[in-house]
């Protein structure tokens, strides 16, 4: 599949109609989405035929993705149910096969090492300080060869602190810049659409090599 | 919700154990037909907990699986098209997943486990 026809196929789906600040629910653009996962297949081979999760899935964008470049198995994990229905719905309407899991990142308890692949758009931490560094231990825990994730690129220099540091990573690479254009979704949000940085983060888990 | 996905699955109340696998309560099982990869269930066999997918299968009305298992039956198209549709094909729609150990059940609606844990559980 070409980048322009993923992109344009996700730019089909639903996204959050009630957005929780709370959990800092954004939705993954098609543009982004498709880029990350665009590259995660045919940069690094990590998707097609593998078992991919989407960590934080909301409306299933990046899961959904996957699941067009060819994953063989993709389960979408989040805490909203909300989100989970809208997800499953756009599956559905895409006609592509996608599990869901409802549960907190942070209480997650995966056994084994079957899930390949993780793609990710955390939250950012701007709530809930740490929000970010929750959804990427866990990420790290539980892939077997590659993380796939968005951060602001403001906080380029802790992550990948972290993630070498504390999270059992054996690389960490921004593999490109880009640009998360934020709707003004919620109330406290004063300009109309902000745009923020993001990189886009590939790590691979030290049991990889 | 597919058995591999429920192969992974664990019980993961704070202080659980033996929180795998989890014991299935199916009320609506669906069958959804897809493309057999043979190169993804020779990878997948190693990865697999055999035991629990056998139950699982069982559990939604499935018992063609055979127990005992070796790297060798790989080569039988017969056993890969068992394993896929054991594996990828079988979806729990409506019922529970219990916890092995405390008997917790965590409900599955539209296929959809909610792994939820109470404020008592974390």
């Amino acid at each position: 599949m070409k980048l322009k026809q993923l992109e344009g196929l996700l730019g089909d789906l639903q996204q959050f109609s009630n957005p929780k600040i709370e959990l800092e629910q954004y939705p993954t653009g098609p543009h982004i989405a498709s880029r990350m996962l665009y590259t995660a297949e045919n940069s690094f081979g990590d998707v097609s035929d593998k078992v991919v999760a989407d960590f934080g899935c909301g409306c299933g964008t990046l899961g959904i993705a996957a699941t067009l470049l060819g994953a063989e198995h993709v389960v979408g994990i989040d805490v909203d149910a909300q989100s989970l229905e809208v997800a499953s719905l756009n599956a559905e309407e895409l006609e592509v096969q996608m599990n869901f899991v409802q549960c907190d990142i942070k209480n997650l308890q995966f056994r084994g090492l079957t899930i390949d692949t993780v793609v990710m758009n955390p939250p950012f931490g701007t709530r809930k300080k740490g929000a970010d560094m929750v959804f990427l231990s866990s990420a790290l825990k539980v892939a077997s060869q590659a993380v796939y994730s968005l951060h602001k690129t403001s906080t380029r220099d802790h992550i990948k602190r972290a993630a070498l540091r504390d999270f059992n990573a054996s690389t960490a690479e921004v593999l490109c810049e880009l640009i998360y254009d934020v709707p003004q979704l919620y109330k406290f949000h004063k300009k109309r659409e902000v745009d923020i940085a993001v990189d886009l983060w590939r790590f691979v888990p030290k049991r990889a090599q | 919700m597919r058995l591999l996905t429920h192969n992974m699955l664990s019980c993961n109340i704070k202080g659980v154990t033996n929180g795998f696998p989890l014991i299935i309560e199916a009320e609506k099982v669906l069958e959804k037909p897809v493309d057999l990869n043979p190169d993804f269930l020779r990878n997948m066999f190693h990865k697999v907990e055999w035991k629990a997918l056998v139950d699982a299968a069982k559990s939604l009305g499935y018992s063609e699986l055979p127990e005992s298992v070796d790297p060798a039956m790989l080569e039988s198209p017969e056993f890969l098209h068992r394993f896929h549709h054991a594996l990828l094909e079988l979806h729990l729609e409506e019922g529970a997943l219990v916890c092995p150990e405390t008997g917790r059940k965590f409900p599955v609606n539209k296929g959809i486990p909610n792994m939820l844990l109470h404020e008592d559980e974390v």
